[in-house]
């Protein structure tokens, strides 16, 4: 059974539509990158699904793990294994990073009715983690983001998702932003933590990130659907001839 | 660095609070309670006679009682202040009583009221484990009587005096009269010249030449009976090269009435001494619709009166129905060292107008000022500074910020900072911001798993790092704590 099943959905972000009845499921272990044109809607599906005020849902289900996941508030989805890899990361001044995250990480233990873990389990855990994601241990001792450049909020992203270690992984356009080596460390990263369990839906907009972690499907998602399906070549097609001319003889 | 700080003091925490006061402190008003024991005291009302009563039941020698009286007489001329952001209902005077006190005399802890040992332990001041535990001496006022001292011997050891007021007049009056006054005068303003008239008693320290004082000293008040109005009169004298960390936290049962507390802190820095002055207030603030609450109008003032000396204010303020209160420095001798770290939280209908006033004498004097005002509910935050370089303040700096953060729609944040510049080497720097919890932030946290609740917390906690690192370990942790508990219900 599929982990996550997107059933002609439809949102509206004030007042204005913008995913048109969208289907879409993913298995755990599989990797969907979701392409397409700016405004096609690839953020919303993004914070749609996390679960952000301020888009509505007005048709369609999307069920994860057999539970509808719109039902959720966002701190549940979040202890139920959905994660959201942040366009835009924000800062919360002032709050350490580590403190941050063991703050989420015990949350969400919490609410899975699991032991919490102590400063010293968590720190033993954060260094694992640091050593996979080859990132500095700088990085935990800074306020949340404040002050780190774009590259080095984007691999904090990963980061955290590498301590939280979510079943489900939106990653939206996580490669923006990048030179290309900071687009080779956010690939390693990712790639090292795909696993048979979980899942990943890899929002972007460009298809170098592609190269880096190679998807197992490419879905077009033009004006608020998916127009077309396909494994990893689509994306070096949509490279070639670009988003213009997709999605045309797609029934509405 | 500050993630493992909070870490280790969650964990002494743990330690030290007995399990109802963390389940108190996860719910509303913790320390609303009354504490069952027999009070005698003076009838309400406010004359020469009440004056001289009070004197008189404290055993004070005849200046003592003449000093209060002045500052009676100088206190029936003054008006009351109106300039603050504050709206206040007027105070009856004449329906406060100005002297209560448990009834048995009691000499050493062991003769406390067993009850009376219990509402500290249910505020998390165990008296004797906390003090044992943490090294804090510990002079707990209870109403208007001081009614233990603790570490007293290893304090006289290293020749530190530390004790109540009524005791320093009549032990060490030469100290007294020479220092007390010399800050704050009894005509001051018409708090502190209500307070010297009638105060019921405080501490006093006294801090020998070259000795830095071996332990963090505490004191812990505690507004009891009804009606009573609590006038904490505090002296602090650093002599020469001397060190000393106070620390000052209040907390008070529950009820209906508004009470009046119009303390006057003193503090005299001479030459090269230090002196930290740390405050954590949380008075009852009163209900959601601004029913009760304390009335809180302090005047606290240091004197660089010593060349290179220092002295630094760190503040807590989350309760009081109303709060006004400047903790100032007068920096007097050359490069002396003024600071101001305050953290003001108003909800619901609190009012506060809180600020501090830096006044530059002395050549190459420096001042601080960090100031942070969180406002939820439908209350009204204001900073209210004054930083004055007067003539002689040949390159005196002054650096201020402000920071206001928002909690929803129906509160409000003020800024009102004064400058007084009659020096041109002088320099003043002065910034200011106001922000909201942002829904970017909000999400955020939820996305990671955090509830809207803790989220709030955190965002605000990471908002006042820069004054909670000022305070001793202690206090940083109910600090945070006490804007928990203080902001539940500002979200959602």
């Amino acid at each position: 059974m599929s982990m996550l099943i997107i059933e002609n959905l439809h949102a509206r972000v004030e007042g204005k539509e913008i995913l048109k009845g969208l289907s879409l499921s993913v298995s755990a272990g599989e990797v969907h990158a979701i392409m397409g044109p700016n405004g096609a809607g690839k953020s919303t599906l993004g914070n749609v699904l996390s679960g952000r005020d301020g888009y509505e849902v007005t048709a369609g289900t999307v069920t994860y793990n057999g539970i509808d996941l719109l039902a959720l508030e966002p701190e549940v989805r979040a202890a139920a294994g959905v994660f959201l890899a942040f366009q835009y990361p924000v800062e919360i001044p002032g709050v350490n990073n580590t403190y941050f995250l063991r703050a989420a990480f015990n949350a969400q233990r919490k609410a899975r009715g699991e032991k919490e873990f102590d400063s010293m389990q968590f720190l033993k855990l954060v260094r694992e983690k640091l050593k996979v994601m080859q990132i500095s241990d700088e990085l935990l001792h800074r306020a949340v983001n404040e002050g780190f450049s774009g590259g080095e909020k984007k691999r904090n992203e990963i980061f955290q998702m590498a301590v939280l270690e979510p079943q489900l992984a939106i990653l939206d356009e996580t490669d923006s932003g990048l030179d290309i080596d900071a687009l080779k460390h956010v690939a390693d990263g990712v790639n090292a933590l795909r696993s048979p369990d979980r899942a990943f839906l890899m929002i972007t907009h460009y298809q170098r990130l592609l190269d880096y972690v190679v998807p197992d499907f490419v879905h077009v998602l033009a004006d608020g659907r998916i127009v077309e399906s396909g494994d990893k070549s689509l994306a070096l097609k949509l490279e070639e001839h670009g988003y213009a001319g997709l999605g045309e003889g797609v029934a509405a | 660095m500050s993630s493992s700080m909070i870490n280790e003091n969650s964990a002494s925490t743990t330690l030290r609070d007995n399990a109802d006061v963390a389940e108190a402190l996860g719910r509303s008003y913790a320390a609303g309670f009354v504490t069952e024991i027999e009070m005698t005291g003076l009838p309400p009302g406010l004359d020469e006679d009440t004056v001289r009563q009070i004197s008189a039941i404290k055993q004070e020698p005849e200046w003592m009682t003449e000093w209060r009286l002045e500052a009676y007489r100088h206190w029936l001329t003054m008006p009351k202040p109106d300039w603050a952001k504050l709206d206040i209902d007027p105070i009856d005077y004449q329906a406060i009583s100005y002297y209560a006190a448990p009834k048995a005399g009691l000499k050493s802890l062991d003769e406390v009221d067993p009850a009376l040992l219990e509402t500290y332990e249910k505020l998390g001041i165990p008296l004797h484990e906390r003090a044992a535990l943490a090294g804090v001496a510990v002079d707990a006022v209870f109403d208007s009587v001081s009614v233990g001292t603790t570490f007293r011997k290893q304090l006289a050891e290293a020749g530190v005096l530390f004790c109540s007021m009524s005791e320093a007049i009549r032990e060490y009056p030469e100290l007294v009269r020479k220092y007390l006054g010399s800050v704050v005068p009894t005509g001051d303003n018409f708090f502190a010249a209500l307070n010297s008239a009638v105060f019921s008693d405080g501490s006093f320290v006294f801090i020998p030449k070259g000795v830095r004082c071996p332990m963090e000293l505490s004191t812990y008040f505690r507004i009891n009976a009804q009606n009573t109005g609590q006038f904490e009169r505090t002296l602090i004298v650093a002599e020469e090269g001397s060190h000393v960390s106070y620390l000052e936290g209040c907390t008070a049962p529950k009820r209906d009435e508004n009470q009046l507390h119009a303390a006057v802190v003193e503090l005299v820095a001479l030459e090269k001494a230090q002196i930290k002055y740390s405050t954590v207030q949380n008075w009852y603030p009163g209900d959601e619709n601004g029913v009760g609450g304390i009335y809180n109008f302090v005047t606290k003032r240091g004197d660089c009166r010593g060349d290179d000396s220092k002295i630094s204010w760190t503040q807590v303020e989350t309760g009081s129905a109303i709060t006004w209160k400047y903790p100032s420095v007068v920096l007097r001798g050359d490069r002396s060292v003024g600071e101001f770290y305050s953290v003001a939280l108003t909800h619901h209908c609190q009012q506060a107008d809180t600020g501090t006033k830096m006044i530059h004498l002395g050549k190459h004097t420096k001042s601080k000022i960090v100031a942070k005002g969180i406002s939820a509910g439908r209350s009204s935050n204001s900073y209210r500074g004054l930083v004055k370089m007067e003539k002689g303040a040949e390159g005196a700096r002054n650096y201020t910020q402000c920071d206001s953060l928002l909690i929803g729609k129906q509160c409000g944040a003020h800024t009102f900072p004064y400058m007084e510049v009659k020096n041109p080497s002088a320099i003043v720097e002065h910034e200011a911001t106001t922000s909201k919890i942002s829904d970017d932030q909000m999400f955020y946290c939820r996305s990671r798993g955090i509830s809207e609740e803790d989220a709030v917390s955190m965002i605000v906690d990471g908002f006042c790092k820069q004054v909670f690192r000022e305070l001793p370990m202690e206090f940083a942790v109910e600090a945070k704590k006490l804007l928990e508990v203080s902001l539940e219900g500002a979200v959602g």
